[in-house]
């Protein structure tokens, strides 16, 4: 495995500190790695939401993992353009967050708001759900509930 | 700290970055005390989607501005008059209907601002205006949706309703006036020139009003000053307690 291959599995199997099932590479966050000839490794990320209060442990978590393999110069970066988007989710991604109850981001959304694709219940796969609340406990997230089974349930939203 | 001297898109970056720090920290002082927790969660939220845009476009100021200034600075070392955020963002929060009409008034302003920014030949800029824009739209359904309940809700809720868009309509005047610096910014292709936000900001918020059976007011008083430094007084009280920590203990971290 070249070096830049081992960086990259690294750096992708961190997990995300505010949803933990998830890893970084799983939601998209990790851009590119780079490593010169001099050894010097360099790291892409780019921010979910423009306030995240999860990108700068991510990035120190990110620094120090690398660090412990070995590789004691690098740089993260964050990068804002192009700006993240939901549909960079991997499908690997998808799964680990409906099994961790969490409804994952509908794909193919171009317009939020011409929406029509439902949103199935994490715990019981019903479609017939409602949101509660635009926004939930992280900023990434709204709040729905389920008319099938009753749960409320996170969701990942578009974006 | 004196004035800086600066080029048109610097201010320009500086005026949308206090705009969306004084917004931000306004709702973030509805945090514990919202009459609903979904909505507790959802201010405090919107006000970090502000603080991130307002933390982004600071470290752009003082790249364009060639201070070299931190974020921290621009919050907690400048003086109230050095402060050039409009003078609808500051006004206090008052009820929640007082609170909701300001959201209205002010992420309507701001998504149409964001999306010609996304525009800009400022690529930086551009980049967190992509981001603002996903963040605004929420924030203007958020404002949209509790503008049709509560205007087209009980007696109560409408005349509150009512009272606050007359307090807070003549404030929304200067979003829209030009100056020499926003003239500036729009010849060499940095942004909007306000004035061209103006129809689609009064289409959106006149359709909302009448779906909420509300009227939009008829006003001759025309509050401005925001964006030279000048403000209304419950600003200054509000910089006092932001700043308290940090004037108290400079350089305070934790």
């Amino acid at each position: 495995m070249t070096p830049i291959d081992e960086i990259r599995r690294i750096a992708g199997a961190l997990p995300d500190p505010e949803m933990p099932a998830l890893t970084i590479a799983d939601l998209g966050i990790l851009r590119d790695v780079r490593v010169d000839s001099g050894g010097h490794v360099e790291i892409d990320i780019t921010p979910t939401y423009s306030g995240c209060p999860a990108l700068d442990t991510i990035r120190e978590d990110l620094e120090r993992c690398i660090r412990d393999q070995g590789y004691d110069d690098v740089t993260v970066r964050v990068v804002l353009s192009p700006a993240w988007t939901t549909e960079w989710m991997s499908e690997a991604g998808r799964i680990k967050l409906r099994e961790y109850g969490i409804a994952p981001p509908r794909q193919q959304v171009f317009d939020v708001h011409a929406l029509k694709i439902a949103v199935a219940c994490p715990q019981c796969t019903s479609s017939r759900t409602h949101e509660v609340a635009h926004f939930g406990s992280t900023q990434c997230q709204a709040v729905r509930a389920c008319d099938a089974c009753g749960e409320t349930f996170p969701h990942f939203k578009e974006h | 700290m004196t004035l800086v001297v600066a080029s048109a898109a610097a201010v320009s970056t500086l005026r949308i970055a206090d705009d969306c720090l004084v917004l931000s920290h306004r709702l973030a002082q509805w945090s514990s005390l919202a009459p609903t927790l979904e909505d507790d969660v959802a201010l405090t939220n919107i006000a970090l989607d502000l603080l991130g845009q307002a933390r982004a476009m600071y470290e752009r100021t003082a790249e364009l501005d060639g201070t070299g200034r931190s974020e921290d600075d621009y919050v907690f070392m400048r003086d109230e008059r050095e402060f050039v955020n409009c003078l609808l963002v500051e006004q206090e929060n008052g009820d929640f209907a007082r609170t909701m009409v300001r959201q209205l008034l002010c992420s309507t302003y701001q998504l149409a601002q964001w999306q010609a920014l996304t525009d800009s030949t400022d690529a930086q800029v551009a980049a967190i205006a992509a981001r603002a824009v996903k963040e605004t739209s929420y924030h203007r359904d958020h404002a949209t949706d509790w503008t049709l309940r509560l205007g087209d809700g009980t007696d109560e809720s409408h005349a509150r309703m009512e009272r606050a868009l007359a307090d807070l309509w003549p404030f929304s005047v200067e979003l829209f006036e030009s100056d020499d610096v926003s003239r500036d910014a729009a010849a060499t292709g940095y942004g909007p020139d306000p004035r061209s936000l103006r129809p689609e900001w009064q289409a959106y918020v006149n359709r909302v009003l009448a779906d909420a059976t509300l009227v939009v007011p008829q006003s001759t008083w025309q509050p401005t000053g925001g964006r030279q430094g000048l403000h209304t007084e419950p600003f200054g009280y509000m910089v006092a307690e932001m700043q308290h920590l940090h004037r108290s203990f400079p350089g305070a971290t934790w």
